[in-house]
């Protein structure tokens, strides 16, 4: 048995010591927000925040989560799914499919947090989720807002 | 996000107003559905379309799959518009298949493919929100004693005028339900629109922002087990053998089964668990009759069909041969695109319960009665004792619609474990190399100039996969795939050459590959698009003249291509010179029932690396149902005509796909992605999709560019084949 924080619930999992995160996540924990697009780091589909850092859950072993490290997922950025992440995505519409979106927005929050104010260049080359749908453009100009709105507010 | 809505006015281009529309979203409660079958609705519907809750909520029925392409608040704007009702009462629901089977379809077809999600469906579901509106109306007169006529409706109240009582949709709808449905009902111009026609926002947005939403590959039931499946890596191979006891006593396993003929799937109460015990277990093979086929014989075969004598023919007018024997300069080139996997975000996945007496499946579908036909055919049961629940897909772009072979394995998994729920999920690996993927072919432009530089004779010989003879070959015409030649009918209102060329044929040397083909976003139009669109730079460089100014002089009896054509023109400002180091291309085509344009501006690093600056799109579906919508998938399809434009190949070996994953199968990501500027010029009087005509025009706008940036013709896609460096 293996003790995670996610989402401030401390919470035993019974998995195999090699089960990646994601899965824990999905089946033993039943948070299915947090999704599965190719298993081998490439899409960031299965992104959540260890510790405040943006890392994919598909490509992590239980085994190398820490006792103390807290985990975050979608289901858990915010109260109310108010983070302005979220609230810029519902503004402009960023979702088409929705699917790798858990993702998207994981990994745009955790870029925010880390620099607040990134440009676009920044943006661009730290955003590597990927999107069938091709919500690029307002996904872009979701965290745009969103940072606008983090130093007004 | 840039969008540039042009109304309807006369003017010299001809043709500006309304727009196209695919689609948009919407969100069932997964309680709700997985309920019970039959589950009565709360309040009872006025129609098929309509029903109005005591409360005010108004649930608008759709037919369609919503994935992502927004047909879902598309559709619920139109039947909205007409029933008059308060649009922030409005959520949406999906009556199953087998509902519409038990009421002799009233909804329809339910296949959402084709950008066809509004456009075929926009006169029935728009007919049933107004009639709704008439019971509803006449249900509060009766009850008054008043003249229906004398009662009118805003935002779900009816007040009658002379005496000025009032009441709801949602007080009178029980009685409305009663009501004798009119025979006939007149519907609103669109110029009065005041719901339909509007930038809304999607229905179904909120759910995705905070992981609530649930796809398929969510589905939660109660003693639901998993099972991971691996098919014969060769098509039309076969399983010889497995040792199941090899894995058996691994964690979690319950049952190790062969599916078919082709298929081993591993069922353990968790898919990780099923997932490692089916990676460790010894499967023999016979991989059949195709382990031999390479990319290279697909090609050599693809070859021969270039100079073959029989061909169908899809477009003939006067006389090619002799054109081409008179001709001044005749060019010639050849041009080919690889097969493309949909690569939707959400692999393949479907659970299945059976028993001897019933069969029940919920999948992300694109057509849930071809899920539903499926699963009674692979559950060996009448449809009527089967249904399918439509759960919300993560992506589909055709994969999801023409074939259901993940429905059909879900279902024969489950029928070895009557009366549990199975949920079956693909791998991404499983998803890549199984796919239906978009044809492979070539094609050999040939064109007869002029001493003038004019195009007097041009033919067109396309070979190879047909999509419909695999699929769907009942709609194959005296053994021709029309579809083949989307975007290259002499005339018509779906996929018309917008070209005027005296003496032409297009035809088609069928060859089929044993790699099973499908529709894929965009279908024939793709790669039609990028053999004509650049092949007509190809022309106009030869005959020395500006590739917009060749192509018009084509394009007299065509106004509406024309229209698109010199609206992109005129923005992306071709008669300007780019900015230094910025090099330009331009095309235009017709597809599912829209007209459409791109412009590109590139430019080329010393390296040989490609930047796409900025991208403008035009289209004219005729009527646009919501433009903010139509931006989106404007956008998104050029992620998706260029991801497989600059790097998207999917190669054969030794019989089996090779890309397995998207480290060996590129898409397009954020670091590459242009700006795209969406001009939505509907100009009325038709219906055209707006999901998948710009796919076309974004490879060819992009192509000519480079082009005019390196000098470098890429006929033969992927871009990333070709060093772009300056020789
Ligand atoms: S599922 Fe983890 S990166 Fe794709
Ligand atoms: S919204 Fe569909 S994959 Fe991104």
């Amino acid at each position: 048995m293996a003790r995670l924080n996610v989402n401030g619930v401390v919470r035993e999992v019974d998995a195999e010591p090699d089960t990646p995160l994601l899965w824990v996540i999905r089946e033993q924990i039943g948070l299915t927000g947090t999704k599965y697009g190719c298993g081998i780091a490439q899409c960031g589909a299965c992104t959540v925040h260890i510790d405040g850092a943006a890392v994919r859950a598909c490509s992590l072993p239980l085994s190398a989560v820490e006792p103390g490290q807290k985990i975050v997922t979608i289901e858990g950025l915010a109260p109310g799914a108010d983070h302005p992440v979220q609230q810029a995505w519902a503004e402009l519409d960023v979702p088409q499919c929705g699917f790798c979106q858990p993702g998207m927005i994981m990994a745009s929050a955790a870029l925010l947090a880390q620099n607040p104010r990134p440009s676009e260049a920044e943006i661009r080359q730290e955003i590597t989720n990927i999107c069938r749908c091709g919500t690029y453009n307002r996904v872009l100009a979701g965290i745009k807002r969103a940072a606008e709105r983090g130093q007004s507010g | 996000m840039s969008i540039d809505i042009r109304a309807p006015r006369p003017s010299r281009r001809a043709v500006l107003a309304g727009a196209g529309l695919f689609s948009l979203g919407f969100h069932i409660p997964f309680a709700a559905q997985a309920a019970t079958l039959d589950a009565a609705p709360a309040a009872p519907e006025v129609n098929a379309w309509v029903v109005v809750k005591p409360d005010e909520t108004v649930v608008i029925r759709i037919a369609r799959s919503e994935m992502g392409q927004g047909t879902l608040t598309g559709l619920a704007q139109l039947v909205a518009e007409e029933l008059d009702c308060d649009w922030s009462r409005v959520t949406t629901e999906y009556p199953s298949p087998g509902q519409n089977l038990a009421r002799k379809r009233v909804w329809g077809d339910y296949s959402t493919g084709g950008s066809r999600g509004v456009r075929d469906s926009h006169e029935y579901v728009r007919k049933g929100g107004a009639a709704a509106r008439t019971m509803l109306v006449a249900a509060a007169a009766k009850g008054w004693g008043v003249p229906a006529a004398e009662c009118r409706v805003e935002r779900g109240v009816i007040t009658h005028g002379p005496s000025g009582r009032s009441t709801t949709y949602g007080a009178v709808a029980a009685e409305a339900a009663k009501i004798e449905p009119p025979k006939d009902v007149v519907l609103k111009d669109p110029k009065d629109w005041t719901i339909a026609g509007k930038p809304l926002k999607r229905l179904d947005t909120l759910p995705k922002l905070d992981g609530s939403q649930v796809y398929g590959i969510d589905l939660k039931l109660p003693g639901l087990l998993n099972a991971a499946i691996r098919d014969c890596p060769v098509t039309g191979g076969s399983v010889k053998s497995f040792d199941a006891a090899a894995v058996s006593g691994m964690p979690g396993v319950k049952r190790v089964v062969q599916v078919g003929d082709s298929a081993v799937a591993v069922v353990a109460d968790t898919f990780w668990r099923a997932k490692t015990a089916l990676d460790a277990l010894p499967i023999v093979w016979d991989e059949g009759p195709n382990a031999q086929v390479s990319s290279e014989t697909i090609a050599a075969t693809l070859r021969e069909g270039l100079d073959a004598e029989q061909a169908f023919v899809g477009n003939k007018a006067g006389d090619v041969a002799g054109a081409l024997k008179g001709a001044a300069k005749v060019v010639e080139a050849v041009y080919g695109v690889p097969f493309q996997n949909h690569a939707t975000m959400e692999p393949m996945n479907a659970t299945a319960l059976w028993t001897a007496e019933r069969c029940e499946v919920w999948t992300p579908t694109q057509n849930g009665e071809a899920a539903l036909a499926a699963t009674a055919d692979a559950a060996g049961l009448p449809a009527t004792a089967c249904e399918v629940y439509k759960i919300h897909l993560g992506g589909g772009f055709g994969r999801r619609g023409a074939t259901h072979d993940w429905v059909r394995q879900a279902v024969l998994i489950a029928k070895e474990l009557p009366g549990t729920p199975v949920k079956l999920i693909w791998t991404r690996e499983e998803d890549m190399t199984h796919g239906r993927y978009h044809p492979v072919t070539q094609c050999r432009m040939r064109a007869a100039l002029d001493k003038d530089g004019n195009l007097t004779g041009l033919h067109m010989r396309i070979s190879g996969q047909s999509i419909l003879a695999s699929v769907a070959p009942q709609r194959m015409v005296e053994g021709r795939d029309p579809v083949t030649f989307q975007g290259l009918n002499p005339g018509g209102p779906e996929a018309a050459i917008g070209y005027t060329i005296p003496n032409i044929l297009v035809d088609h040397a069928m060859r089929n590959p044993h790699i099973l083909p499908g529709f894929w976003r965009g279908v024939n139009l793709n790669p039609n698009a990028i053999y004509l669109e650049c092949f007509m730079d190809e022309l106009a460089h030869a005959a020395g003249q500006d590739p917009l100014a060749f192509r018009l002089k084509l394009m007299g009896n065509h106004p509406k291509h024309r229209a698109v054509l010199e609206a992109v023109a005129e923005k992306i400002g071709w008669d300007s010179k780019p900015p230094e180091g910025v090099y330009r291309g331009i095309c235009q085509t017709m597809g599912f029932g829209s007209y459409v344009a791109g412009a590109a501006e590139v430019s080329v690093s010393d390296k040989g690396e490609l930047k796409i600056h900025r991208i403008v799109a035009a289209t004219d579906p005729g009527h646009a149902v919501n433009p903010q919508q139509i931006d989106a998938q404007v956008a998104g399809s050029f992620v998706y005509g260029l991801s497989a434009a600059l790097y998207g190949a999917c190669t054969v070996k030794d019989g089996r796909i090779e890309q397995t994953n998207f480290d060996s199968y590129p898409v397009m990501r954020m670091d590459a992605m242009p700006a795209v500027e969406t001009i939505l010029m509907p100009s009325g009087g038709f219906w055209g999709g707006v999901g998948e005509p710009t796919i076309a025009v974004a490879a060819p706008a992009v192509l000519n560019a480079v082009f005019a940036a390196t000098g470098k013709r890429v006929r033969q896609l992927p871009l990333k084949d070709t060093d772009l460096r300056r020789a």
